[in-house]
């Protein structure tokens, strides 16, 4: 193993090439304001089939629980250590949504997570406008498969946080400094062309993405 | 050609429907294609950034794979090296061994049909399953993928619907697209939570933080690297970047050159294994780096542009080779353009040195590649080394080509075009005896006519026309 690695490194070692020229790297950015950059977003993730909403601080739980209501969905996995979990325990309770806390390590739950869950909710690290992207660092408290196991997907995005491509993201958010475990980009529903290049939606991930935009 | 491109080729240009079914599929892909880059000038400045980004990669690559292995470490990711496909199977296995793996899911991976991975390890009695749907179904049918980035695009709906009803007779027929997928999501569900390990390719290393990154649209690479408690991604030791600053630019490319696409659903960047705390996430994660004749394609100046690929298909997209035969015919893991010239140089000259003849060098490739890697030079480059016998370059091979009929017939044909005098005879002669000269030139004639010699050389028609040569 390690030989194989001496060998290897050895090799390209042993090839010398002129150095070239510096790489010289560039930040791509545009200038959008704010609304221009909720717009663009909208728009890619419309494109998508992701369902946009724009709500506000006082109204997102009851559009949520408006559209989840729409949908059919009887319960709803959220990060309860949020401060959005913290928002829905208290507001959500009532509404005959059953909320259903990621606490455990999935070993101790697969089944349940995976066959029972209707939708979940996150937050995200923001969004980007060029593309329509969000931004997710999963944590300790919003752990990963929150945003992938259930069929439908809510996030909740502040408008602020639209940055105008992922290469200013990086950039402003000082990503290079300490990644985390996980990081994505989530850019509309789970979809597949593998049969005939026809589009079908939910193919391993969630057929609903839900978006929630609070100015 | 050889008797298994040969019939291979044969094969392919016998079915029409296969035919049919390519040229559309590939038709709506360059035009994908064409709608996501609707600016020229930015997209030629974007490929020029694409390939100086892979080229300072390439520049520094023995210290940027240091670099990245030292990150890895830190973070928690065990890195392996194999020299070839056999030591990197044997090294994923002992992995999977050591954790008592019974059953594993895939995510899509080049390298590991490279390796011939999954055939390894059923032959050790793991069950590998594919979750990438176009992987899954070829994986039903027993076939190998015909496309880098689509693996299933030979099969018609039809197909798929036939096969899904041969392997699931208790699931009803149905040819809706939808429905399929249905199918699919709901086996390979329960095939998530039950398995042992997951395996996953990689589309770029990060030397800068350490970090594996994932691009797809299913989320079934997500399911793999995430679900089991055990992680092992397999790759090419081409694959690492200097600084994360280059992701953006190379991950554009890679999805709008691909499908069209500005961005895929799901980009996944991975730094380690769970940490304590985290409540999802593999426990352990593991990478292969498989070097597998990429370090000696390294050592040739102009060759080394074939390790800036990026895998993103818009090659053979535009090939007019590739859209008549599909991928199946080149009998290789990597078909079209790319394969053409990846393929000699891995597997040598002596067998698979007709790949790089199998191109009219339209140049289609050249113009669309991501990281401007001059597709067309280097076949060029490939057909040269086939035949050469100085005995230097790197290339597996070489040489091997060279047939004593074409070159006597060089021989000669360079003889006669350096003596004027000698020359002009000649060319008169084949004007005015052109009706006796054969009308059988082997294959070419079976199905054209031969070529006709004019009556008179161009050269005295010019010379008419009162033109001189300079
Ligand atoms: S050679 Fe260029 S066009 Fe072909 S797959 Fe690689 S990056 Fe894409």
């Amino acid at each position: 193993m390690n030989e194989s690695r001496r060998q290897i490194l050895d090799r390209l070692r042993a090839v010398s090439r002129e150095e070239g020229g510096v790489l010289q790297r560039r930040v791509d950015r545009r200038v959008w304001n704010q609304d221009e950059k909720v717009q663009r977003f909208a728009e890619c993730m419309s494109a998508v089939r992701a369902e946009v909403y724009r709500t506000s601080e006082v109204s997102w739980v009851n559009d949520l629980q408006r559209i989840l209501k729409s949908k059919g969905a009887g319960n709803l996995l959220y990060a309860p250590a949020k401060a959005h979990g913290k928002l829905l325990r208290e507001d959500l309770s009532s509404s005959g949504i059953e909320l259903v806390p990621y606490d455990l390590e999935v070993e101790r739950w697969k089944r349940r997570l995976f066959e029972q869950m209707d939708a979940s909710i996150t937050g995200c690290r923001g969004a980007i406008a060029e593309t329509g992207s969000l931004i997710l660092w999963p944590d300790e408290d919003e752990p990963r498969l929150l945003s992938l196991i259930p069929p439908i997907h809510c996030v909740l995005l502040r408008a602020e946080q639209i940055y105008s491509t992922f290469s200013e993201a990086i950039d402003i958010q000082g990503w290079a400094d300490g990644m985390p475990t996980n990081a994505l980009l989530i850019s509309g529903p789970s979809k597949s062309a593998d049969i005939a290049q026809v589009l079908a939606y939910g193919v391993h991930g969630p057929k609903s993405l839900v978006i929630l935009i609070i100015p | 050609m050889s008797g298994e491109f040969h019939d291979g080729v044969v094969k392919a240009l016998g079915d029409d429907a296969l035919r049919q079914h390519l040229r559309r599929a590939m038709d709506s892909l360059i035009a994908k294609r064409l709608a996501v880059f609707p600016d020229q000038d930015a997209l030629q400045e974007l490929r020029r950034y694409g390939m100086a980004i892979r080229g300072n990669a390439l520049s520094k690559l023995p210290q940027l794979l240091e670099r990245f292995e030292a990150r890895c470490e830190e973070n928690g990711i065990h890195v392996h090296w194999a020299e070839t496909t056999d030591e990197a199977n044997k090294t994923v296995f002992e992995i999977l061994q050591s954790h008592d793996v019974k059953r594993l899911v895939k995510g899509k991976s080049m390298v590991s049909e490279e390796m011939g991975l999954n055939h390894f390890l059923e032959a050790k009695g793991i069950e590998c399953l594919e979750s990438d749907l176009g992987e899954f179904i070829i994986q039903l049918a027993g076939e190998t993928p015909s496309h880098i980035v689509m693996p299933a695009l030979h099969k018609s709906k039809q197909e798929i619907a036939e096969l899904f009803h041969e392997k699931f007779p208790d699931i009803p027929y149905s040819d809706d697209v939808d429905e399929l997928t249905a199918v699919a999501r709901g086996i390979l569900r329960e095939k998530f939570m039950q398995a042992d390990a997951g395996i996953s390719g990689v589309n770029f290393l990060i030397a800068e933080t350490g970090t594996l990154c994932l691009v797809e649209n299913e989320g079934n690479g997500r399911m793999s690297t995430t679900v089991p408690p055990l992680h092992i991604a397999v790759t090419g030791i081409e694959k690492v970047v200097e600084e994360l600053a280059d992701v953006p630019p190379l991950l554009s490319l890679l999805t709008r050159s691909a499908t069209g696409q500005p961005i895929t659903t799901y980009f996944n960047m991975i730094k380690g294994p769970r940490q304590p705390g985290e409540k999802d996430g593999p426990q352990e994660v593991h990478l292969v780096l498989l070097d597998n004749g990429r370090s000696r394609i390294f050592a040739d100046e102009e060759l080394q542009a074939t390790l800036r690929c990026i895998r993103c298909g818009a090659c053979i997209n535009h090939c007019p080779i590739y859209t008549r035969l599909g991928g199946h015919a080149y009998g290789t893991v990597y078909p079209g353009p790319i394969g053409s010239i990846l393929e000699p140089q891995k597997e040598g000259l002596e067998r698979l040195g007709e790949l790089a003849e199998a191109s009219t060098l339209c140049g289609a490739c050249g113009e669309v590649c991501p990281v401007r890697i001059p597709i067309p030079k280097l076949l060029n480059r490939l057909r040269w080394e086939g035949v050469r016998r100085d005995g230097t370059g790197e290339t597996s091979g070489q040489g091997r080509r060279r047939k004593h009929s074409e070159s006597l017939a060089w021989k000669a044909w360079s003889s006669l075009a350096s003596r004027p005098a000698l020359y002009r005879i000649a060319v008169k002669s084949a004007c005015r005896f052109r009706r006796m000269l054969p009308q059988q030139l082997g294959p070419w004639t079976h199905v054209r006519k031969a070529p006709e010699i004019a009556e008179k050389p161009l050269r005295e028609l010019v010379e008419v026309q009162g033109l001189t040569d300079e």
